[in-house]
């Protein structure tokens, strides 16, 4: 049988939970385990309940599993929501000084954490070694993940871990499914920043908005990236700011919510038109207006292509999982160069920060490429019209050059103009677009899984793709993942879809964005599969909706 | 001293007289004077905002970014951050910084961002026909205002006093050369700099005599003292009395913004 375990962790905020779950997937990823979290909280810094729920499999998994095999409660609350969803002969592990229950083990933690002279906090750590001896993880191994995600007081940490590890019984093993693996976990977040760094990013900008919040937070930990982060009053200030670190050569990204990116969009048209480059992460989240900051919708994809007043050429990227972050958000930014055009990196809540495995081997397949620069020759023109649409790049310092960049309509030279000569900088952009176009068809902009000879087939989208997958590998039918969505890859959809009787859209929002932009591009939806409670779907959701339509 | 030709090709459409061809000219001497004492042209750098004061880059053959209304220090602080080597200079209107991005300009002055804003003071929207701005006086009758604006004032100095500005001066768009020594000492400034110009404008707010009777130079000022510095600026709350000083009310030596952002280990 595979090996496919489903545990939660749950207590109130600033109890810890969803440290403990990244610790006890490293634990598993040691064990050679495909890992995938999904976190639920709330807006709020204490009380309430959050929790996360860990997938390890030996086959690569990125959905909830519907039923849970392991219960861990810090708190009350988590048992009395969550038992009904307990498998059979799942198994509860609780914090017996708080919760007082008939069902499954009790482990005094707090108890064992204020003998050993700990913090509260630190009575997740005696959960977790709990919880490693009760499954059968070696101490060495425990040990070893703790001083590596545990960075405060390790000595304290172990030895509550140890005292609780001693206390506790085991009652079966599980094992090691692979050798040592190369996987790292990530969030989407993570990943995100990851590629960014990895395609040259020198400035982060950023405001702080739930779900994009944690990129700009990883790259300020991480002072090993060499990405400044710069947290500006406003959002206007963040992309005005980027724009203007961008233009005098420094890469340059923003992250925010749709909220934030509402308050962008008069800079996103500065961008198109000043042909500045610039990456944009829209991290979604349910809305409209302040919505649910911490749960997520797809609501924002018709918005981000169609934001800004004028017309001007843009890309949009929707990853799935934080291997496909990592991988086109250095693209993205590669592209924003090329082009010298705002891409719209869109995320969701799920992608941004669930946390997936990631091979490392990723990483080697993404580098910095240098845009087209001025051949120093001549006179420059900030605006040059070329064949492709692309004018090449100079920045100010440089000698024997006046770069002049405009918001207005300008000149080839970037003065000002309003006489019917407007026309030409008009052309000019629109064959940009056209050189994106035939670009994003050479890219890897569609993704297919499941049997592919299916003539049924479900698209999906952002992480919703990842339950996709499972629903579409049990039902023995399609899915089809479009990752670029600006320019749309009209060939590789059609090819995609080649022999397809009946296409369904599987969305998280409430009039299926992606089928409607689907009909857009000529291609017939004949069915949508909409949630929008806020939480991603079930795999059994998708097939039991898929059977009635 | 021979003055760099810095004229573009672009047709000059402010309003015959406009009083901004005082701070054009005004400009054009002090970086002429800059490039002669050693600062290479291609590391000067401009940005506007979207008024009258705006036109000010096309006018000038140097290395610019005509950015949004309201949001050009935003964009001279990311220019500053990419290339801290490059002098940002930005060109602002009234309306511009003082009514749509008037947040920029606090947090600019706030971070001690190694830039120079020049404001185009004007006290209106010109551009759309006369409406009222933060510095119009109460009672301006504008094209939204027609019975008189209901509004008081503000003083951008103050404020911008306030806020953290390191260097905080007032100059008059019709005493150029006066103008131009306070431009050379507000680009030399290491940190925030910021220059109010008080500027008629003669097609709709034409205050020239106004101001002839009230400016006096502020000379031999101790602009190191804060609260002088806030006496002086409250001498005129730009209503329609007092005298009004030009000159430098306030300049001190602080970490610059993007020193700090390079030097984390140097942040206290």
């Amino acid at each position: 049988m595979l090996k496919d375990y489903s545990i939660l962790i749950g207590g109130e905020a600033g109890q810890g939970s969803r440290m403990a779950a990244r610790i006890i997937a490293e634990i598993f990823n040691f064990l050679g385990y495909e890992i995938y979290i999904y976190e639920d909280y709330q807006s709020l810094i204490r009380g309430g309940h959050n929790f996360s729920q860990l997938r390890a499999s030996e086959k690569e998994f990125q959905s909830r599993k519907e039923k849970i095999d392991f219960l861990l409660a810090l708190d009350e609350k988590t048992i009395n929501l969550h038992k009904k969803d307990l498998e059979k002969n799942g198994l509860i592990i609780f914090n017996s000084d708080k919760i007082k229950s008939k069902r499954g083990i009790g482990i005094p933690i707090e108890k064992i954490t204020k003998e050993m002279g700990g913090k509260p906090i630190m009575a997740n750590v005696a959960l977790i070694s709990a919880f490693s001896k009760i499954v059968g993880i070696d101490w060495e191994i425990l040990e070893e993940v703790l001083r590596k995600e545990i960075k405060h007081e390790i000595d304290l940490n172990l030895k509550i871990g140890k005292r609780a590890y001693e206390i506790s019984k085991n009652l079966l093993k599980i094992t090691q499914v692979r050798p040592m693996s190369t996987t790292l976990l990530l969030t989407g977040n993570e990943a995100t920043a990851w590629g960014l760094a990895k395609a040259g990013l020198k400035f982060y900008f950023a405001y702080p908005m739930t779900p994009a919040t944690t990129i700009m937070n990883f790259l300020a930990k991480r002072e090993d990236l060499k990405v400044k982060v710069i947290q500006p009053e406003n959002e206007i200030s963040v992309i005005n700011m980027a724009l203007g670190a961008s233009f005098a050569g420094g890469k340059s990204a923003v992250g925010t919510s749709g909220g934030g990116f509402a308050l962008m969009v008069e800079a996103l048209s500065l961008a198109g038109q000043s042909e500045t480059p610039i990456l944009i992460v829209e991290s979604q989240r349910g809305g409209p207006s302040t919505g649910m900051p911490t749960y997520n919708l797809q609501g924002d994809l018709l918005f981000v292509l169609s934001a800004g007043h004028g017309d001007f050429p843009r890309f949009v990227i929707a990853p799935g999982d934080a291997e496909q972050c990592l991988y086109y958000s250095a693209l993205g930014l590669n592209l924003a160069w090329k082009y010298q055009t705002p891409v719209i990196f869109l995320l969701d809540k799920d992608v941004s920060e669930n946390t997936f495995s990631v091979n490392e081997k990723i990483f080697e397949k993404v580098k910095e490429e240098n845009p087209i620069f001025w051949d120093k020759n001549g006179e420059y023109k900030r605006y040059k019209i070329t064949k492709d649409g692309i004018s090449p790049l100079a920045f100010p310092g440089q000698k024997n050059a006046i770069i002049k960049t405009s918001s207005y309509e300008h000149d080839e030279y970037g003065i000002t103009i309003e006489s019917e000569e407007v026309e030409k900088m008009q052309e000019k952009r629109l064959k940009k677009f056209e050189t994106m176009k035939k670009e994003v068809e050479k890219l890897e902009a569609v993704k297919i899984y499941g049997n592919k000879k299916s003539e049924i087939a479900i698209v999906a989208w952002g992480q919703t793709k990842g339950v996709a997958i499972e629903a579409a590998e049990n039902l023995g039918i399609k899915l089809v993942q479009p990752i670029f969505i600006e320019p749309f890859p009209k060939k590789q959809m059609e090819k995609a879809l080649k022999g397809v009787k009946k296409l369904f859209s599987v969305e998280l929002n409430i009039t299926g964005q992606m089928a409607k932009l689907l009909n857009q591009n000529g291609i017939k939806v004949d069915g949508k599969i909409l949630k929008y409670t806020g939480r991603p779907f079930l795999a059994k959701e998708i097939e039991d909706k898929l059977k009635n339509l | 001293m021979r003055q760099i030709n810095l004229n573009t090709k672009a047709q000059i459409t402010w309003c015959p007289g406009c009083t901004n061809f005082g701070i054009l000219e005004a400009t054009k001497r002090a970086i002429s004077e800059l490039i002669e004492s050693g600062i290479p042209k291609e590391k000067f750098v401009l940005t506007c905002g979207i008024g009258c004061h705006g036109k000010m880059v096309d006018y000038l053959n140097l290395n610019s970014f005509y950015g949004l209304h309201g949001r050009c220090l935003a964009t001279a602080q990311g220019i500053k951050l990419a290339n801290p080597n490059l002098k940002v200079i930005a060109f602002v209107g009234d309306g511009d910084i003082y009514n749509e991005g008037i947040s920029h300009l606090i947090h600019a002055a706030k971070r001690n961002s190694d830039i120079t804003v020049l404001v185009h003071d004007n006290r209106n929207f010109a551009l759309t026909v006369s409406q009222f701005t933060a510095t119009s006086p109460k009672g301006f009758k504008g094209s939204s205002t027609p019975k008189g604006s209901i509004e008081e004032p503000f003083n951008p100095l103050e404020l911008v006093l306030a806020s953290g500005a390191t260097f905080v001066a007032r100059g008059y768009a019709l005493k150029i050369e006066y103008l131009k020594n306070l431009i050379v000492k507000a680009i030399e400034h290491k940190g925030f700099s910021f220059l109010e110009i008080l500027q008629p404008c003669i097609t709709f707010f034409d205050n020239r005599k106004f101001y002839q009777e009230r400016i006096y130079e502020l000379n031999d000022f101790d602009f190191s003292s804060k609260e002088k510095a806030l006496t002086k600026i409250r001498e005129w709350n730009y209503k329609n009395d007092g005298k009004i000083p030009i000159g430098i009310f306030y300049k001190i030596e602080k970490p610059t913004f993007e020193e700090l952002v390079f030097k984390p280990s140097s942040q206290s």
